[in-house]
């Protein structure tokens, strides 16, 4: 049973690494902010929500864990609020400087 | 090379290049933006160093807060950025700041590579004496208790430095409200953030410095959650800051340290010395300073962000 | 190459690095980065100090470890008091620079608006 639990976590975190390195790339290689943007958010969330699904088998009992996906979801809210916020100055055509 | 080692070397390649952005990058938006990365970082840097209170305090205050002092700061001074580039100096006075740089980096090298081989330690001392005190988090105990002094002294300084910030006000707008007045669409995305995260806020700050007493936590922590939903809300126009003529904003300010002041006193008739505790009644009188001290502390850092008195009505 | 002398080379390289920032950047908010960056670095440093004197049961010396808070917050205040003398300076003169000329008591009169 362990040893399931233990190719959850290290397949989950890998599928989320993959994700944080594609939104990476994303970032990196897209022409302009608001498709940069997009790539940032969807990929990073999904990454951080496989990395937490892979840590959650770690958890020291059920409290940790939900502390765990309410980080997931503070993130997931705070992430998306501030992606409005930065599409709205770049699609005005202005630059944060 | 072992896992915790190479993962240590990443993190100081990383830490080292952002904070190398941070002091080369051409406009200062990008170089507050990489400071508040390069913050981040550093409170890996501290997990790693098995420090978590003090990663708790670098991610709350030295990154977030400071970063939002120096993205107001930056925004406020774009205008200047364009007559500083005259005044950039020559190479060879660059090569002298270098040699300076690593002069001074190289002897610290050299004493971080001598330092003494059995470390010296305070941990048995205060291993030793911790039952008598009956928390659990060992920093809270030497921040209230063993430096009980370090802590009072901190508290009237920051009280000082708010001091000084709104003592260059101009003399009209004297007892006015701190800041430029935030516009922000009342339907729009930042007005709801600032309606939906600080009830969240609140309630994870006030954990924070609840279980600092047993778990990594503690008062500046959570005092530095609490000032940064208010200053969320002043951003999304829905709080603001009061006019610091109000007195019960300067009551609640000198509260705090006047308490400890107060029990510390108390502590020379009650305990034989100034700032020692009473057998039994240590841990009652830690958990009434700390949370004299919370109001103090919000107060204290959402105001040093707000800044100077500016205006002097509400509009 | 334990993990606490390798953070504690880092420190030193973080403190040449600000110390180089406030040397050669001219504006005064860039060098109040480099500063903080300084600031850090000795931070870091008296880290590696405590994570040095793990003993007793704990994995990292308290005492240190509670100076090193009140360290962190004095000085954030101390970085916004100088902020503030900055938006001042800005406010009075009309520039953030530090070569200039100070205005003269006519002029601050003014501009003290």
């Amino acid at each position: 049973m362990s040893f399931l639990l233990d190719v959850l976590t290290v397949a989950a975190i890998s599928a989320g690494l993959f994700f944080f390195l594609a939104g990476s790339i994303g970032l990196l290689r897209f022409p302009d902010a608001l498709s940069r943007l997009h790539a940032l958010t969807k990929a990073d969330n999904v990454g951080l929500g496989l990395v937490m699904l892979g840590l959650l088998p770690r958890a020291d009992g059920l409290l940790a864990a939900l502390k765990l996906v309410f980080v997931w979801l503070l993130v997931l809210l705070a992430s998306s609020m501030v992606s409005q916020l930065v599409a709205r100055v770049a699609r005005r055509g202005g630059s944060p400087s | 090379m072992t896992v915790a080692s190479t993962l240590a070397l990443i993190l100081v390649v990383l830490l080292l290049s952002v904070a190398a952005w941070t002091v080369v990058a051409r406009q200062t938006f990008a170089a507050v933006v990489g400071f508040v990365a390069y913050g981040l970082l550093l409170s890996i840097a501290w997990v790693a160093l098995s420090a978590v209170d003090v990663a708790l305090t670098e991610a709350a205050i030295g990154s977030g807060l400071t970063g939002v002092l120096l993205i107001g700061a930056s925004a406020r001074l774009r205008v200047t950025e364009a007559a500083a580039s005259p005044e950039r100096p020559g190479a060879l006075l660059r090569g002298l700041g270098a040699l300076a740089s690593a002069m001074v980096a190289g002897g610290i090298a050299a004493s971080v590579l001598s330092l003494p081989e059995p470390a010296p330690t305070l941990a048995p001392a205060v291993a030793e004496h911790l039952p008598s005190i009956g928390l659990g988090n060992a920093v809270t105990v030497v921040l209230l208790a063993y430096r009980g002094i370090d802590t009072l002294l901190e508290s009237i300084v920051v009280v000082f430095a708010l001091i000084g910030v709104w003592s260059l006000a101009p003399d009209r707008v004297w007892g006015g409200y701190p800041g430029p007045r935030q516009y922000a669409d009342p339907n729009g995305i930042l007005a709801y953030l600032g309606r939906v995260l600080p009830p969240i806020g609140i309630i994870v700050g006030v954990y924070i410095f609840w279980v600092g007493a047993d778990l990594p936590g503690g008062k500046f922590q959570g005092a530095t959650i609490l000032a940064a939903m208010w200053l969320l809300g002043m951003m999304a126009g829905l709080a603001d800051a009061p006019p610091i003529s109000r007195t019960w904003l300067r009551i609640l300010l000198v509260a705090g340290p006047l308490l400890f002041i107060a029990i510390g006193f108390a502590g020379a008739l009650t305990a034989g010395a100034v700032l020692a505790y009473p057998d039994g009644y240590a841990k009652l009188l830690i958990k009434v300073i700390e949370a004299a001290l919370m109001p103090t502390l919000t107060l204290t850092l959402a105001l040093l962000v707000a800044g100077r008195p500016e205006r002097t009505a509400r509009g | 190459m334990n993990v606490p002398t390798l953070f504690g080379l880092c420190a030193a390289a973080l403190v040449g690095l600000g110390l180089y920032g406030v040397l050669t950047n001219p504006q005064p908010l860039r060098k109040l980065l480099a500063f903080n960056l300084i600031g850090n670095g000795v931070f870091l440093f008296f880290g590696v100090i405590a994570r040095r004197g793990a003993a007793a049961g704990f994995a990292g010396d308290p005492v240190p470890h509670g100076l090193l808070i009140t360290g962190i917050v004095v000085a954030f205040s101390a970085s916004a008091l100088a902020v503030a003398l900055l938006l001042r300076l800005f406010q009075a003169t009309g520039s953030a620079t530090l070569t200039g000329d100070a205005p003269t008591r006519a002029e601050a009169d003014d501009r003290d608006v």
